[in-house]
């Protein structure tokens, strides 16, 4: 990592959530949506584990490590954490999309609309 | 249902990825897993499960009823394990120095020693065991819905 | 007793999570052993609540340090900055947990009866004593990435509650809208947090306080937070998700999510003084918020005015009288880098912001809790097909009129309190806010009169002949609100003095949050 000249992992996270952005604003299908929510989740969890990162480190265990500096273990807790509520959240979205295509037979946004004004 | 040869293969496999996941779990103190994590690859076997035989078939052998007390327990196995801690503060790890898990590791790099940790397996394992319920009533209930089917109570 | 008290930050979380999981496995058993444990619990927690206040009001911040060998442990030995999970409870979150408190109390009784009817009452009250929980973690936490735990554990229970009744389609689209817009606040609060965890190497709000720098990585942070929790709480241009889910939610939930939008505003007042109040450039942000809020509250109000549903009507209005304490807090920002402007006006602002917080908590969940009465009894939302209810319901018209004349701002109702005490204030900082807040009383109280008479008013309908008055726990849920409703109206300098102003003092004071945590450092 230290030969690239430009810092990769935090242009990739950026990308991400910029796609993902894109994706929840102009993309009509719920499932997409869903996908979009997924996608961004995954940026914030690059960019947190791209934060911990020290030139040369292994990694934060005890058990059996090499000589040398470590990488900080702290945003990795972070990022086990949001991975596990994000998970709950998407399986809650996805069974609400089930729900909805029960009841109005349509995954588009504009067509599956019960309320107005 | 797919065919003879995968469910067969898939009933051998299982035991494999249970013990794997079960590994996982235990050793959550020493190298990289846990609770969710070890639960993860246990519901990722039963996935396996769930795509070689029906998710009709399933159904008849894992019960919505059991999975929910499981979870229950689990759960209220790790808030209770807080609350014993209470003598100084909540989450303290009273098992520390104790017969129960209670070797103090050295600093710095060692060989990992199982019985150290204190608290912490105890509350993997309780962790690891409302992962599974959850994760396992969640795959089952979406894909019996979709299956056309209706998931009561 | 002493013992108690000491650890009743987390006891107030942790006994309804235990209750939220314990409630399956009782639920087996019987149904009113469920219903006993939930509501022990709750009494229970609003015993802790108030013996909680009591302390803070004698001795001042009290922190609770998660793991150490004593509670008051904050920095270990041999370390400089503080490393585990921290509570910090000082006079705004004690405001906040009473509030909360009481309303939740009141919907639980309310939905005794309410959901009396519906299948998976077990999964019904595991949820909700699971948003209980969470939005206590979100009043007491004094560490930044506890914030986000605790707003999604509220958020998921919260948008799962709304979905509650599946067999209805709408129900399920307002779930979806708000479980949506939770996840994409709560991920950039994550996002948030990594920079200032990236520059500082820090994540508890107290210790970051010290050490901030205003970086522009800093600025960004702030935005992103700022955004995240707007949007949960519906400010303009970002609310076409909020009358959408709380209109289809039964109507005990709708009032508890009220609160749990009040818990992200104060929040964003918690990331806006005690992170960030150090800096000098509060006047922009100030003004930025009570523009905005402005803007909320005129919105809302106008498109509140022609709805024929009464929920999304009340909904509007909830959007509008989250404006006014917008605008009030918003004022009190702005000053607060000028000490004599502060103690001119800008802390009685800030006080009328606060009060109006109360305010709100107590009317509207009412207002909604009658609105799920008429839909109880009617089985229908639409006003326009529903007449002369007041003959039957004569217990219900009563709590709408103390409703609608506390929202409107009619002395001597607790309504008026705080907007006096908003508009006085907020004139000395520009007039047009003050024109303008007067203005949306009017069109209020006209919406609700219009909403009162085609509901309640008028001769009997045939249809509706043979409907009785709503059972008795709905009678007492929203009983116990009216009845805080005129407890503030009878003693308003007492609330003030002991409960408003020690927040407001609180949030304006940020070195003694500081010194909790960090010690005094010579």
């Amino acid at each position: 990592m230290e030969y690239v000249p430009v810092n990769f992992p935090f242009l990739a996270a950026a990308l991400l959530v910029g796609i993902s952005f894109y994706i929840i604003i102009f993309k009509r299908n719920l499932i997409k949506l869903v996908m979009g929510i997924g996608m961004m989740a995954s940026g914030v969890n690059l960019f947190l584990v791209a934060l911990g990162y020290r030139a040369g480190g292994n990694a934060p265990i005890y058990t059996e490590v090499p000589e040398g500096p470590m990488v900080l273990s702290v945003p990795q807790a972070l990022t086990l954490t949001s991975i596990v509520i994000n998970v709950a959240v998407l399986a809650l979205m996805l069974a609400l999309v089930i729900q909805i295509y029960r009841h109005t037979g349509s995954l588009d946004s504009e067509k599956s609309r019960t309320m107005k004004g | 249902m797919l065919s003879k040869i995968v469910r067969t293969v898939a009933n051998q496999l299982i035991l494999f990825v249970l013990v794997f996941g079960l590994y996982v779990i235990a050793h959550g103190h020493l190298t990289p897993g846990g609770g969710f994590q070890g639960g993860a690859v246990i519901v990722s076997g039963i996935v396996m499960l769930l795509v070689a035989f029906s998710s009709h078939e399933l159904s008849k052998s894992v019960r919505e009823r059991i999975l929910s007390v499981m979870e229950s327990i689990g759960a209220v196995i790790f808030v209770l394990l807080g609350f014993a801690g209470l003598g100084a503060t909540f989450f303290y790890n009273f098992l520390a120095g104790s017969p129960i898990f209670g070797n103090i590791p050295p600093t710095g790099p060692n060989p990992g020693d199982f019985w150290t940790g204190g608290t912490i397996p105890p509350m993997n394992f309780a962790v690891g065991l409302k992962v599974v319920a959850g994760l396992c009533a969640v795959v089952l209930a979406l894909a019996l819905f979709t299956g056309g089917e209706e998931v009561e109570e | 007793m002493a013992a108690l008290v000491t650890h009743s930050p987390i006891l107030i979380i942790a006994i309804p999570l235990l209750a939220a999981f314990l409630t399956p496995l009782i639920g087996r058993l019987s149904g009113k052993a469920r219903n006993v444990l939930v509501l022990g619990n709750l009494a229970f927690v609003a015993f802790l609540v108030f013996a909680l206040t009591r302390d803070i009001s004698v001795n001042g911040i009290r922190v609770y340090t998660l793991g150490a060998t004593s509670p008051d442990l904050t920095i270990p030995e041999g370390v400089m900055v503080p490393v585990r999970i921290i509570l910090e409870v000082d006079g705004m979150s004690m405001f906040m947990a009473i509030i909360w408190t009481i309303v939740s109390l009141a919907a639980t009784i309310y939905s005794l009866a309410h959901i009396a009817k519906e299948t998976g009452q077990n999964r019904f009250y595991t949820l909700l004593l699971l948003m209980v929980a969470g939005a206590y973690g979100m009043m007491f936490t004094g560490d930044l990435f506890n914030l986000f735990v605790f707003l999604e554990i509220a958020s998921i229970s919260g948008a799962a509650l709304i979905a509650f009744r599946t067999r209805f389609a709408d129900t399920q689209e307002g779930g979806f809208k708000y479980i949506v817009i939770s996840a994409i606040a709560s991920l950039m609060v994550l996002f948030a947090t990594g920079l200032l965890y990236g520059q500082y190497n820090l994540l508890n709000i107290a210790a970051l306080a010290k050490v901030m720098e205003y970086t522009t990585l800093d600025k960004i942070a702030l935005v992103l937070l700022l955004i995240a929790f707007t949007m949960k709480t519906g400010m303009i241009p970002l609310h076409m998700w909020f009358p959408d889910s709380y209109t289809v939610a039964p109507a005990s939930i709708t009032g508890m999510l009220v609160i749990t939008s009040h818990a992200c505003m104060y929040a964003a007042f918690r990331v806006c003084f005690s992170l960030y109040g150090g800096i000098s450039d509060t006047y922009v942000v100030g003004w930025i918020i009570t523009v905005f809020g402005l803007l909320t509250a005129f919105i809302g109000v106008t498109m509140a005015v022609y709805q024929t549903d009464v929920m999304r009507f009340m909904s509007y209005h909830a959007i509008s009288q989250l404006g006014y304490m917008w605008m009030g807090v918003g004022v009190g920002l702005a000053v607060l880098g000028n000490p004599e402007l502060l103690y001119t006006y800008g802390r009685d602002a800030m006080a009328g912001g606060i009060f109006h917080i109360l305010n709100h908590a107590m009317y509207k969940p009412l207002l909604f809790f009658t609105g799920g009465a008429l839909f109880h009894v009617t089985g229908t939302r639409d006003l326009t097909k529903m007449g002369g209810l007041a003959h039957k319901m004569k217990w219900t018209a009563i709590l709408y009129i103390i409703g609608t004349l506390s929202i409107s701002g009619i002395p001597p109702l607790n309504g008026f309190s705080s907007k006096i005490l908003i508009y006085e204030s907020v004139y000395h900082f520009h007039p047009i806010l003050t024109i303008m807040g007067i203005i949306v009383s009017i069109l209020t109280l006209a919406s609700f009169i219009k909403a009162f008479h085609s509901a309640f008013m008028g001769a009997e309908l045939p249809m509706y002949k043979q409907i009785r008055e709503v059972p008795v726990p709905m009678l007492i849920g929203m009983g116990i609100l009216a009845f805080g409703i005129v407890f503030i109206t009878l003693f308003p300098g007492q609330v003030s003095r002991w409960i408003i102003y020690p927040a407001a003092d609180a949030l304006i004071d940020q070195l003694s949050y500081i010194h909790a945590v960090m010690g005094v450092v010579p």
